[in-house]
């Protein structure tokens, strides 16, 4: 076991280590500068934004752009109705998609596993195939520029995916622990809620915070769905005015940019330890 | 007895299949009327000349005819789709395996390195796409600075059509981390004793890579490869924001047609026939990646 030549070995280990590290620190500037520079941007006025070469810190900080550039559309209800149905769906998502897990991971019955072929085959179906009969769906019961159509998908399952983690995780509880409860005379609903829903804590977390960011970003859906500017979330919002002012403003778009990207870095590292798990979760695969 | 207890079975059984049904039924439903409907039905308005209400008359083979003879849009919107897959499939994999496999060099920090790669990702919207759109600004974009520091003038990036869409690929490369920290895991997973072996056979930590690491990830390579493409295959946003599919249609990509087709223009049928087009390309593709798995992917079980 002994190493021949631990002198030459510890100094190539000494070079590889040093250049992981530079390239490690490289990518990391590349990861955060776009951020510093959205930053500095938010606070320069027009004249100086729009100056070559660029000031990488403003000359002059001004804190007015944020309060001018939030301004110029009512991201204040946009915040609003985002937050509404970012909390809607994520406790939808959670709750419905560990209920179909649920259902998959403790009871067998004819065509069950023919189901799950099917939970599993819609990972894969790219969603253009299905969007335009959903739209003409959703037209035809006049839910056209209301949220319902954000909100049905959360609350029939919250998407394969996320049933597909839950499963995987009451798949490793023990059969006892519903069965005994199921003895003492507890319905299936109350087994579900009271003993396999705080088993599955983690992976609650894990599904909520990621729906949580999901939801904050998405833009295609609320693009679709929504037409009139009150009910508009803040991504269909910020797309907005960057189309009606594009970078005229660019200070302006900026701070606005970054007010509405901090919820979610607040998330973020509120709930660090979440989203690793997440991804753990996600190298096991079945 | 033997009648009791058989009785008793079934009615478990029975228990069990209401259960069952009873707790997929809210997917099931999803699933029933969400997604297998709406297949069947655009693969049916694919044939139609459905209007923005959804109704119209068959039309046979004419939107195909018009897609593939008459549409002067939809061969290039095929052609920057899969330009922009093959550009950004690749080199995501092989950025994804190079990081992750740093990260798993047992480095200090691995929490910071950790956040710091994922953070990217998940501020991925509309208010960072803008951003970037900004950065790849031709006059005034930080960019192009840095690029004059070493003496060369930057092209107007989003706005030459040789260029645009590698910069939206640079964009979605950015955004990485996820794919990155799930090389992560899958390389960790790795068996330390597999390393300690080499090792003492003298293998360089080249050949490790290449003869340990490399192999045993291809289960999670295989996962970032299958979901990598059939994401990259429906791109949108990023073109939508920031060129409308231009300069010169050079960014416009499938989804982009489908959506104008679909929502500005009202075309339903026609806009059906290019869903059902994108999902056969898609499904081919997926296919071919499939057929090949057996050849690459190693199951250590």
């Amino acid at each position: 076991m002994k190493k021949k030549n631990p002198m030459s070995k510890s100094a190539a280990h000494r070079l590889e280590m040093t250049i992981i590290y530079i390239v490690l620190i490289l990518c990391a500037i590349v990861c955060i500068f776009p951020f510093l520079w959205m930053l500095t941007t938010a606070f320069k006025s027009t004249a100086e934004a729009y100056q070559f070469p660029p000031t990488l810190i403003p000359k002059r900080w001004l804190f007015k752009n944020f309060a001018n550039g939030l301004k110029q559309a009512d991201f204040g209800l946009f915040t609003r109705n985002t937050v509404f149905l970012v909390l809607f769906n994520t406790v939808a998502t959670v709750f419905s998609s560990a209920f179909v897990a649920y259902g998959f991971a403790r009871f067998q019955a004819k065509g069950s596993k023919f189901w799950y072929t099917c939970l599993m085959a819609t990972l894969m179906l790219p969603a253009q195939v299905t969007l335009i009969p959903q739209y003409l769906l959703y037209f035809k019961a006049h839910m056209v520029d209301t949220y319902w159509p954000l909100m049905i998908p959360s609350l029939l399952g919250g998407g394969a995916y996320n049933i597909f983690l839950f499963r995987q995780f009451f798949l490793s509880l023990p059969k006892e622990l519903d069965e005994a409860a199921m003895i003492d005379g507890a319905s299936s609903f109350q087994t579900f809620t009271h003993i396999m829903l705080p088993a599955v804590k983690p992976v609650s977390m894990c599904v909520g915070v990621m729906s949580l960011v999901y939801n904050w970003n998405d833009f295609y859906q609320p693009l679709i769905y929504l037409n009139s500017t009150k009910k508009f979330t803040v991504a269909i919002g910020i797309q907005f005015l960057n189309s009606s002012m594009g970078t005229t403003k660019i200070g302006q778009m900026m701070a606005v940019a970054v007010v509405m990207t901090i919820p979610v870095l607040i998330i973020f590292f509120l709930c660090q330890k979440y989203f690793v798990e997440g991804i753990k979760m996600q190298g096991i695969k079945g | 007895m033997k009648e009791k207890r058989k009785r008793k079975l079934s009615g478990i059984e029975r228990r069990n299949t209401i259960n069952f049904y009873l707790y997929i039924s809210p997917w099931l439903l999803f699933f029933l009327v969400l997604t297998v409907y709406p297949m069947i039905k655009s693969l049916f308005l694919a044939f139609t000349d459905s209007g923005f209400t959804g109704d119209g008359t068959f039309v046979g083979l004419a939107n195909f005819i018009q897609a593939f003879q008459v549409d002067a849009l939809f061969w290039p919107a095929f052609k920057n789709t899969l330009c922009y897959v093959l550009m950004y499939v690749p080199l995501s994999l092989l950025l994804s395996f190079v990081l992750g496999w740093l990260l798993s060099r047992k480095v200090k920090f691995l929490g910071f390195w950790r956040t710091i790669f994922y953070l990217p990702y998940i501020t991925a919207g509309v208010a960072v796409t803008i951003l970037w759109g900004w950065i790849f600004n031709g006059s005034y974009g930080v960019l192009n600075y840095f690029l004059s520091l070493l003496g060369i003038t930057g092209p107007n990036w989003l706005g030459d059509k040789h260029l645009a869409l590698g910069c939206i690929v640079v964009m979605s490369l950015w955004s990485l981390g996820n794919q990155i920290l799930i090389m992560l895991a899958g390389i960790q997973d790795i068996p330390a004793s597999l390393y300690e072996s080499a090792q003492i056979d003298g293998a360089s930590t080249l050949r490790q890579v290449f003869s340990i690491t490399l192999p045993l990830s291809t289960p999670t390579i295989y996962f970032n490869l299958v979901i990598g493409t059939i994401t990259a295959f429906q791109l949108f946003n990023q073109p939508y924001i920031l060129t409308d599919g231009g300069p010169v249609n050079s960014t416009l990509t499938v989804a982009m047609l489908i959506f104008r087709n679909a929502f500005e223009y009202g075309k339903m049928g026609y806009a059906s026939c290019i869903a059902w087009c994108l999902f056969l390309v898609i499904m081919i593709v997926t296919g071919i990646i499939q057929a090949t798995q057996k050849k690459w992917v190693f199951y250590n079980d």
